[in-house]
């Protein structure tokens, strides 16, 4: 009978890409992102414009939304409320996720308006508006979990539209616990999926190039599902 | 347009254009450094807002009137919450897209009996009080139309009366025990232990508010404080904020809806909103492959700006 030791000195093994679930895995990942494209040091020439710096400002805003809000946990959730430091950290958490919103605001409008689902970006362009949706839905968790006459206000009137759909019976606006688990913990991990998968399909297929711009050399070209007719 | 019109265009791939140096992370890094610094001075310039919640001893000493006419309501089944249907009870179907009825296919799966929830259960739990005691067992041991009867008694008398002053209602025998009840509730309110019989139901541990803010809000007290900082629904609602803050602009889009016919006037407008923000939620992620949608930005030449270096050298 042959040994382990044996069979692994022998080399005796299986096609990694058919049976080893982890070599798959890397091999798909690593198809997923071009090798050199995950942090690329160039970039088209057609990349100049101030509208790009848009998307980087929006990663970075809700990096400073999640270090502002990590402190904000820190505190405890009625901490700002009676320390004028935690007032602060929740003065830095709105005024983060407000620029947040408006530079993601403004990203939005430029990549509609550059038509940027072409050429295969479909999915780039729908999980950035899912993100944006996502968003939308933590910051609105947020303004209920706040435990002050903004929360009182804008949960009694939010449950009637959510009520009216048969969302409220299981999404409660007037729980400020279950509110402020879906703020800080659910959807904050889902906006953070989707970030990184938007990156990742940016980062795959690089930035779209110009309308009705000409492959300057031969290269690969692909259909377009979302072009203009 | 041209002869590419009749055909798929073809996006070239991006890598097989000339290249520039660029450096992503530094960009992020400075980036991140802006942002930092801009939210940190808009932090200590502007503040952000914190108005203190309304608790119920507010209500009682500020609308005491208001909130015995709520309690006389909640006792006669007149008030939002006793009609309001699922998810809170079936007093009513709710709101629906024609046959579609998701607020009453979702259930009841928040009950609250508002008359028993709101009102009968925190004045059971004080002590001490023969005569609240014994106005709650009267009012225990009667009929519900009997109940209804005298609650709407008294909840109309005090309408008729002077700014609702209960003290201005001549007593009646028709009002049953309702006077005390809701005078007994107005009592306990302004000490301030209606909060912990509403919603700790048993619990040491206060985290869920639905029966609290559904008693406010059946109020007016709350409406009337919103709508003094012009947050009614008809002021944009939520997507205003207390003080000179700019809240959630990014709503606009879902309270523009209610500002207009039909939806300002309509009994289903809150179902019919949220319909209409579906679809559009669901066109602008489908932007892609909607045809004409997908057309817009070569018809409006807002991309000849972003890329004027490129097609300058084009032409």
């Amino acid at each position: 009978m042959t040994s382990f030791v044996s069979r692994v000195a022998s080399g005796e093994h299986s096609d990694p890409a058919k049976s080893n679930w982890t070599a798959a895995l890397r091999t798909r990942l690593g198809r997923t992102v071009p090798a050199g494209q995950l942090l690329p040091d160039r970039q088209p020439a057609y990349v100049s414009s101030w509208i790009y710096v848009f998307g980087v400002l929006t990663l970075a805003a809700l990096l400073v939304v999640l270090a502002s809000g990590a402190v904000l946990a820190l505190g405890g959730a009625t901490w700002w409320h009676t320390s004028s430091t935690g007032h602060f950290v929740n003065s830095l958490h709105l005024w983060s996720v407000e620029l947040f919103f408006a530079f993601m605001v403004i990203h939005l409008w430029g990549k509609f308006f550059m038509a940027a689902w072409r050429g295969r970006r479909a999915l780039t362009w729908m999980t950035g508006v899912v993100a944006f949706l996502g968003s939308i839905g933590t910051a609105f968790t947020g303004y209920l979990s706040q435990s002050n006459f903004d929360s009182q206000w804008i949960g009694s009137q939010a449950k009637d539209g959510l009520n009216a759909v048969g969302i409220g019976a299981w999404f409660n606006v007037l729980d400020p616990g279950q509110m402020l688990m879906w703020h800080i913990a659910l959807l904050p991990a889902a906006v953070g999926v989707l970030v990184v998968l938007h990156i990742v399909l940016v980062r795959r297929h690089g930035v779209v190039p110009p309308i009705d711009a000409d492959a300057p050399h031969d290269g690969p070209s692909h259909d377009d599902p979302g072009s203009a007719s | 347009m041209t002869a590419t019109t009749t055909r798929r265009r073809r996006t070239p791939d991006a890598h097989t254009f000339p290249t520039r140096p660029y450096d992503l992370v530094k960009e992020f890094v400075v980036a991140l450094i802006v942002v930092a610094v801009l939210t940190t001075v808009l932090a200590a310039v502007f503040s952000s807002p914190d108005e203190k919640s309304i608790t119920l001893s507010d209500w009682a000493k500020k609308a005491p009137n208001d909130v015995v006419a709520t309690a006389a309501g909640e006792l006669a089944g007149t008030t939002t919450s006793a009609g309001y249907g699922p998810p809170y009870n079936n007093a009513a179907t709710g709101q629906a897209l024609g046959p579609i009825a998701l607020q009453k296919w979702a259930g009841v799966r928040i009950p609250v009996d508002s008359a028993q929830d709101l009102v009968i259960t925190p004045l059971r739990a004080v002590e001490g009080d023969a005569a609240l005691a014994g106005a709650v067992s009267t009012w225990s041991s009667a009929a519900g139309d009997q109940q209804t009867k005298w609650a709407t008694a008294y909840a109309n008398a005090l309408t008729a009366a002077p700014d609702g002053n209960p003290a201005a209602v001549k007593p009646s025998a028709g009002f049953g025990p309702v006077p005390v009840l809701a005078a007994k509730f107005l009592q306990l309110a302004r000490a301030g232990g209606l909060e912990g019989a509403l919603d700790a139901s048993g619990n040491f541990y206060k985290g869920d508010a639905t029966r609290g803010l559904l008693l406010l809000s059946d109020g007016a007290y709350l409406e009337d404080q919103a709508r003094a900082r012009n947050l009614g629904g008809d002021q944009w609602g939520m997507m205003n904020e207390t003080g000179n803050y700019p809240g959630q602009p990014w709503m606009w889009l879902y309270t523009f809806w209610y500002q207009v016919k039909p939806f300002s006037t309509s009994d289903n407008a809150d179902a019919q909103v949220w319909a209409l923000m579906m679809v559009l939620t669901l066109g602008l992620i489908l932007v892609p492959f909607i045809p004409g949608v997908r057309s817009i930005p070569r018809w409006v030449p807002v991309h000849r700006l972003i890329w004027r270096n490129y097609y300058r050298h084009q032409t």
